[in-house]
C-alpha cells in the first residue's frame, strides 16, 4: 500500500464526509471575502438542481432537458406568492416544492411514455414552453420585466438571511440534506430499480419492475430538487427573470452532471465546485464559457464519460481488483477468483 | 420572428379584405413550411443513418446565415455565390462535426450523442457571438421587388424561398432515388446491417449525410434570412421545431419532414394571425404536446420507435 492508495481508501471512508462538512462549516471564517461566500452558497443551489437532474438521468438513463425550467418554475412560485400574494417565505417555499412536484408529474406522465432521443426533445419542447410562458403572461409572471423584491428566508427573528454568511449555512443544510436522500435513494430499492431501468427498459420490465411508475417517481423527485432549488435561488438573488428558464441552465447542469460524474453520488457536487469556481477564476469567460464548456462536454463524453468521480471509481476498483488477484495469485497460483473485480466493482458503487 | 410582422404590415396595407388576408397567410405558411421542411431534412437524413439526434443542427443553420451574410456584405459577393460559399463551409464543418465527434461515439451509449451534439452547438455559438457579438443583422437580397398577382402583395424573396426550397427538394429526391451513391444512403437508412452486407462504406455513407445536412441547413438560412434576421441565437427555435416536425413525420423519414414542415409552417401562419401572434412559437410545441398525448409514436411512424 503506497500513499495513493491510502489517500483513495480514505476518500471512501465515512471520515471523509465529516472532513467535507467540517471544512464547508469553515468556510466562511477563511474565505477572502463576502463575495466568495455568495459564490459558494450559489454554487450549493446549483447542485442541489444538479443532484435533481442526477435522479432523473444519471441514475434512471433519461436525459431530461427541462430541467432548468422546472428550476424556473420553483423561483417565479416562490416570487409571485411572495411579492404579489404576500405569502410568507417558507409557506411560499413549500408551495414551490409542491408546484415542482406537480408538475413534474403532469409533464412525467406525458414525457415519459417516450424512449430515448423522443423524450429527450419532448422535454427540450417543455422546457421552451415554460420560458415562453414565463416571457409572455405578462399579467401573472412579470413578463420581461421580472420579479424584483423577493424577500428573503424568514430568520424569525433568530438569523438574518437577507446576510450573505446565514444564507450559506441554509443553502449548506439543504445541500447535505439532498445529498443525504439521494444517497438514501441511490442505495435503496427504488435506486436499483432505476439503474435497472438505465441499463435496459426490456431487463428492468423482465424483473417485474413498473417501468412507468417508477420513471415518474423518477421524473418527479428530479423535478422537486430542481424547483427547491430554484426557489432557495430566488430567496438568495432576490430578482428572477424569465433568463432563469433559459436552456443555457440545463445546459450548464448537464455540464456540471459531466464533469463530476454522472450517476455518482458525489458527482454533482464534485462537478458543479470545479466548474463555478473555474468559471470564477477565469471571469472573462463568463460570456463566452461555452466556448470552452461546450469543447469539454465533447471531449468529456469521448474520452471521460464517467467524470472525475465515476473515472476515480473506476482506477481504484482497478486496483483494488489487480490487489486482490495479485494476493490471490500468491496464495494459490493456479485458482484465480474471477468473481472480485465485480464483488470491488459493486462495493465501490455502494460507497459512491 | 420578424417576417410575420411584414406580412401583418404588408397584408394590412392591402385593405382588409377576408379572402385576401386568408391568401396571404396561406403565402405565409407555405414560406414558413418550406424553410422548415429543408431544416427537418437534414436532421431527419443524420437521424436516419446515425440514429444521432444532432442538436447542432440549428447551428449549422446560424453559421450557414453568418457566411453568406459575410460573403455578401463584407466580401461584396453575389447573393448565390454567396450561398454556394455558405454550403460549402457548412458541408465541411459537418463532415468535421462527424469525424471529430460522431463517428468515435459510435459505440457509446446514445445519452452521450445527445451530450456532444449539445456542446458542438455551445461552441459554434459561443465562437460566433465572440466574433460577430449578440447583435442583430439584417441580411441584404437583391430580390426586393413586391409582385402584385391577382390583388396578393407577394415579396420576390418569398416566392425565391418557396422555389428555392422545393426545387432543392426535388434535386434531393432525385439523388438518393436514382443515383448510386444516393441510393447507399437510403440503403443504410433502411437497414444499417444489409447495407454493410452489401459492401455499403459506413464512413463515407456518414460523411456524405453530414455533408447534405449541412448544405441543405446552409441554403434554407440563406433563403431565409432576408426577410428574418441573422444572430447567434437564430438557430434555436428553429432547430426545435425541426425536431417536431421529424417527431411528426416520423423519424428518418424524408417525407414526413417535407409534410410535416408544411404543418407546423400552416398552423404558425394562421395560428399566429388568427389566435395570437404573441403565442405564435408555442404553436408547434402545444401541437406536439397535444399529438403525442394521444398518440406517443408520431403521426406518421409505422412499427417501432
Amino acid at each position: 500500500m503506497n500513499a495513493l492508495q491510502k489517500i483513495s481508501d480514505f476518500f471512501m471512508t465515512p471520515a471523509m464526509k465529516i472532513v467535507l462538512i467540517v471544512a464547508a462549516v469553515l468556510f466562511p471564517f477563511v474565505a477572502g471575502n463576502e463575495y466568495q461566500i455568495y459564490v459558494m452558497a450559489l454554487a450549493f443551489v446549483w447542485a442541489i438542481a444538479v443532484y435533481g437532474m442526477n435522479i432523473i438521468t444519471g441514475l434512471c438513463g433519461q436525459l431530461n432537458l427541462a430541467h432548468g425550467g422546472f428550476f424556473a418554475i420553483g423561483a417565479y412560485v416562490l416570487a409571485i406568492l411572495t411579492v404579489d400574494h404576500g405569502w410568507g417565505f417558507w409557506w411560499a417555499f413549500v408551495a414551490a416544492g409542491v408546484a415542482g412536484a406537480g408538475f413534474g408529474f403532469l409533464a412525467g406522465i406525458v414525457s415519459l411514455r417516450l424512449k430515448e432521443h423522443y423524450f429527450a426533445i419532448f422535454t427540450l419542447c417543455v422546457g421552451f414552453i415554460i420560458y415562453l410562458l414565463i416571457d409572455k403572461w405578462e399579467e401573472l409572471t412579470h413578463g420581461a420585466l421580472g420579479i424584483i423584491n423577493i424577500p428573503a428566508p424568514n430568520g424569525f427573528g433568530l438569523v438574518d438571511f437577507t446576510e450573505t454568511t446565514p444564507f450559506y449555512y441554509l443553502a449548506l443544510t439543504f445541500m447535505v440534506l439532498s445529498v443525504w436522500l439521494a444517497a438514501r435513494i441511490t442505495n435503496s430499492l427504488l435506486g436499483r430499480s432505476f439503474r435497472a431501468i438505465r441499463i435496459s427498459d426490456d431487463l428492468a420490465a423482465s424483473l417485474g419492475i413498473n417501468l412507468m411508475r417508477n420513471k415518474v417517481l423518477a421524473f418527479v423527485l428530479s423535478t422537486t430538487y430542481a424547483s427547491v432549488a430554484g426557489a432557495l435561488y430566488a430567496g438568495l438573488v432576490r430578482f428572477i427573470g424569465p433568463a432563469e428558464a433559459d436552456v443555457v441552465h440545463t445546459f450548464d447542469m448537464i455540464t456540471y452532471l459531466l464533469v463530476g460524474g454522472i450517476g455518482t453520488l458525489m458527482g454533482p457536487l464534485v462537478g458543479t465546485m470545479v466548474i463555478t469556481w473555474l468559471t470564477q477564476s477565469l471571469q472573462f469567460l463568463e460570456e463566452y464559457r461555452m466556448i470552452v464548456f461546450g469543447p469539454l462536454l465533447v471531449v468529456l463524453v469521448i474520452f471521460f464519460p464517467r467524470g472525475v468521480v465515476g473515472s476515480f471509481l473506476g482506477w481504484r476498483a482497478r486496483r483494488m481488483a489487480a490487489a486482490q488477484d495479485a494476493g490471490k495469485s500468491q496464495e494459490n497460483a493456479k485458482k484465480k477468483s474471477p468473481t472480485s473485480p465485480v464483488a470491488t466493482n459493486r462495493e465501490a458503487g455502494n460507497h459512491a | 420572428m420578424q417576417d410575420h410582422a411584414n406580412s401583418v404590415a404588408a397584408s394590412q396595407y392591402r385593405g382588409g379584405i377576408a379572402l385576401d388576408l386568408f391568401l396571404q397567410q396561406v403565402l405565409n405558411g407555405l414560406t414558413l413550411g418550406s424553410i422548415y421542411g429543408l431544416v427537418a431534412l437534414g436532421l431527419t437524413l443524420v437521424y436516419g443513418i446515425l440514429h444521432v439526434p444532432n442538436f447542432a443542427h440549428g447551428a449549422l443553420y446560424m453559421v450557414g446565415a453568418y457566411v453568406s451574410y459575410i460573403t455578401m456584405v463584407d466580401f461584396g459577393a453575389n447573393y448565390w455565390i454567396a450561398m454556394i460559399a455558405s454550403a460549402i463551409s457548412v458541408a465541411v464543418l459537418a463532415v468535421l462535426c462527424e469525424r471529430l465527434v460522431f463517428n468515435p461515439l459510435r459505440e457509446a451509449p446514445p445519452i452521450h450523442d445527445k451530450i456532444a451534439a449539445i456542446g458542438i452547438m455551445l461552441f459554434l455559438e459561443a465562437m460566433v457571438q465572440m466574433k460577430f457579438g449578440a447583435e442583430f443583422r439584417r441580411m441584404p437580397t437583391p430580390y426586393t421587388d413586391i409582385l402584385d398577382v391577382a390583388g396578393m402583395t407577394i415579396p420576390a424573396q418569398r416566392v425565391l424561398i418557396i422555389i428555392g426550397a422545393f426545387a432543392l427538394m426535388a434535386v434531393l429526391h432525385l439523388f438518393l432515388k436514382k443515383t448510386m451513391t444516393g441510393s447507399t444512403i437510403v440503403a443504410m437508412a433502411q437497414n444499417r446491417e444489409g447495407a454493410f452486407l452489401v459492401g455499403i462504406d459506413a464512413n463515407r455513407v456518414a460523411m456524405m449525410t453530414f455533408a447534405i445536412s449541412g448544405v441543405l441547413a446552409a441554403v434554407g438560412a440563406t433563403l431565409f434570412a432576408p426577410i428574418n434576421l441573422v444572430y447567434p441565437a437564430m438557430g434555436h427555435l428553429l432547430i426545435m421545431k425541426a425536431f417536431v416536425i421529424i417527431i411528426l413525420g416520423g423519424m428518418g423519414s424524408i417525407p414526413g419532414a417535407i409534410v410535416g414542415g408544411l404543418i407546423i409552417g400552416f398552423a404558425e401562419a394562421f395560428g399566429g394571425f388568427y389566435i395570437s401572434t404573441d403565442y405564435k412559437d408555442i404553436i408547434a410545441f402545444a401541437l406536439l404536446v397535444l399529438i403525442l398525448s394521444v398518440k406517443p409514436t408520431g403521426l406518421f411512424t409505422k412499427g417501432v420507435r
